[in-house]
């Protein structure tokens, strides 16, 4: 919803929040539902309602929680029937400055103001181990904003004694503590408040009257940075840029100026505003971004251009390049379809406003920001969100590369006589285990992204992904795949539940990016070989419909070979496998 | 500014806020009139008002608005 996109007006969504929830609810879309507890220091009530809208605008409904005012840190240490039957997904800690009572004093000595940092800091930990325990879901806390006043003045950032000593040491803590624990966020209230501006950050008013411990005004603002952690933790971030070229990417025109024309590089401050976004953009290549190009240009002109030798990428960063003269709706679905990506995951960057309007209005759930002028185009795409991190692992590294080696493989797939000569061309290894530490953060991920080929599309919190690995109640297996043109690292992940002689598939998918490879098929043998030797006989594989995975409907039966065991009227379909005398399936990938 | 222009467009603010086209205001209109009009609401409220009239109120002005009335007087202060 463009009211909702960065950059917004903070006072329309303020004012009118109701109507614009309305509107969202009644668009059709197809949402996530998630409970989300919000612990608050200080009042919530705005910034839950503001949060809800972007949440919902990025296809999450949430259903909330609020501690009763300021009681987040009783709710979470000493718990509360409501909160506990609660069962949150995800924990978000509103504090602030406000909550810190720094209560520190110039007559104090090193080792006074140490304790001090040491009891607030226990204080917090003892907190987040509580709610570890209790619920096993990802956990957002604030950092600390800077004071509006000091004391000292400057003084006050290096003296022990300053508070704005304190924050910043306080801060640091906490992200050693971030830094060793998987599923806890950072919200770097640190830097909004400083973009914000302090002064405008701490209208008083607000909390004197109504115990806000920040201007109402800034409240969307910290809303939507909050929300960008969510949707990232829970899976909903973009996954590829497409750019535009002249205008875009550098100055001038390349098909009219010719390329060594071109307003790029550190000659002038036009040309140093364009390198630097090009900088920008190279540097999402390794955050596991994919860069396309969707340029109306002759392709020699925009190699030209892209190859210029004043400017920061080359033609080799980017995974595809479209630089022609169709529509540029029509491009933004060839990229997507060739990258085996949704639309949705795509965000689309020109200078110019009809380009723009025309992708936005004929290709539903592309992002298309509102990018401004040159000297804006990096501040909003960053402040935009749309690549929020909240993991890094080592696949996000590599994606270009295997994206790049995906598009080889179809290139080479025209040489072949039949499709399984092509396949074992490939030359593909795979290794398929039960789940193992050092792929649970992948697994996670994979099942909170994969919407296509997922047979029941259940999401998982990493927490829960470890407790099932240990549990035997459960068989599980992660399959990597390889192959001469790259490793495409781990991509199918299955969860089944035992009962008796049967094993019941909960969670079955595979990254799109190895689909029609028979990834499948031996995805099932190793399945039903681990079945087999715990015992079971049977296979049960559910299907649960969604917007996005009509892909597998029939997979059940007209692939796997399973018979039809129940419907629904939902849609939901149940089919069975009998597993004595199971011969394997795959002929094309050598296993293990 | 008068009267009448500054009830028009608080009118609009007080629909946009509770999101109620059939809202109509009078100098006597009170929180308990307003069905969704409670503290919480009050702060969007005052907020969404001052930035209709580009004006902030004091925090002794917040606290001591009774009625729509007093509101309206207070906007005609300040656009002398």
């Amino acid at each position: 919803m463009r009211e909702l996109e960065y950059p917004f007006e903070a006072a329309y969504i303020l004012k009118k929040k109701r109507s614009l929830k309305k509107k969202l609810l009644s668009d059709g879309t197809a949402r996530v539902k998630k409970k989300i507890a919000v612990l608050g220091g200080s009042t919530t009530s705005d910034i839950v309602s503001v949060l809800e809208l972007f949440l919902l605008d990025s296809g999450i409904e949430a259903e909330f929680y609020q501690s009763e005012y300021a009681q987040y840190w009783q709710d979470a240490v000493f718990g509360n029937p409501v909160l506990d039957s609660f069962e949150p997904d995800l924990i978000f800690i509103h504090t602030t400055y406000r909550n810190l009572d720094a209560a520190l004093n110039v007559r104090m000595t090193r080792q006074e103001a140490d304790a001090v940092l040491e009891e607030r800091y226990s204080r917090l930990e003892q907190m987040w181990s509580a709610l570890d325990r209790k619920f096993r879901c990802p956990i957002i806390q604030n950092n600390f904003e800077l004071p509006f006043f000091r004391l000292m003045g400057s003084r006050e950032a290096y003296d022990y004694r300053g508070t704005v000593n304190l924050i910043t040491r306080l801060n640091m803590k906490l992200y050693d503590y971030a830094a060793e624990h998987e599923s806890f966020y950072i919200n770097d209230i640190n830097w909004l408040s400083a973009a914000y501006g302090l002064d405008k950050w701490f209208d008083l008013k607000y909390w004197y009257l109504y115990k806000y411990a920040m201007s109402l005004e800034a409240v969307p603002e910290y809303a939507f940075q909050t929300a960008n952690i969510i949707k990232s933790v829970f899976g909903r971030n973009k996954k590829c840029i497409a750019v535009d070229l002249d205008n875009t990417m550098w100055g001038g025109i390349v098909g009219d100026d010719g390329a060594e024309n071109l307003e790029i590089g550190q000659e002038t401050g036009t040309a140093q505003a364009y390198y630097e976004f090009q900088q920008y953009i190279k540097s999402y290549k390794d955050l596991g971004i994919v860069l396309t190009v969707c340029s109306k240009n002759e392709e020699e002109n925009a190699l030209a251009g892209l190859s210029h030798p004043e400017g920061a990428v080359s033609p080799e960063d980017f995974t595809l390049i479209k630089a022609n003269w169709l529509p540029k709706d029509r491009n933004i679905s060839d990229i997507a379809q060739e990258l085996n990506i949704l639309p949705e995951a795509i965000v689309f960057c020109d200078d110019n406003p009809a380009e723009r309007e025309i992708v936005r209005s004929q290709l539903a759930g592309a992002a298309v920001p509102e990018i401004g002028e040159v000297t804006d185009y990096i501040r909003i795409l960053d402040r935009s969100g749309f690549f929020e991190v909240t993991s890094l692992s080592e696949d996000d590294l590599k994606r270009n590369e295997m994206y790049k080696a995906n598009i080889a493989r179809a290139n080479s797939l025209a040489r072949f006589e039949s499709y399984e000569d092509y396949l074992l061309s490939l030359e593909m290894t795979a290794e398929i285990q039960p789940f193992k530490p050092v792929y649970i953060q992948r697994i996670t991920q994979l099942t909170n992204k994969s919407n296509q080929f997922n047979f029941t599309t259940k999401r998982y919190t990493q927490t829960e992904i470890e407790d099932i690995s240990k549990n035997e109640k459960y068989v599980t297996l992660y399959g990597k795949l390889a192959d001469k043109f790259g490793d495409n690292g781990v991509v199918s992940v299955i969860i089944g539940e035992k009962n008796g002689d049967t094993l019941t598939i909960e969670l079955w998918l595979m990254s799109c990016r190895v689909l029609k490879r028979d990834m499948e098929l031996a995805m099932l043998d190793a399945l039903a070989a681990a079945a087999a030797e715990q015992g079971i006989s049977r296979l049960v594989g559910v299907y649960i419909p969604t917007a996005k995975n009509k892909m597998v409907k029939d997979f059940y039966p007209d692939v796997l070979g399973f018979s039809p065991l129940c419907a629904n009227s939902q849609g939901v379909t149940s089919w069975e496998l009998d597993i004595s005398g199971y011969e394997n399936k795959n002929k094309v990938i050598k296993v293990n | 500014m008068n009267a009448k222009e500054i009830y028009e467009r608080l009118e609009s603010v007080f629909q946009d806020v509770f999101d109620d086209s059939g809202i109509r205001l009078t100098g006597f209109t009170t929180a308990d009139d307003i069905e969704d009009w409670d503290s919480i609401e009050h702060i969007t409220l005052i907020s969404a008002v001052e930035d209709e009239f580009k004006m902030r109120f004091s925090m002794g002005e917040v606290s001591g608005m009774k009625n729509v009335g007093e509101m309206v007087n207070l906007i005609m202060e300040r656009g002398k």
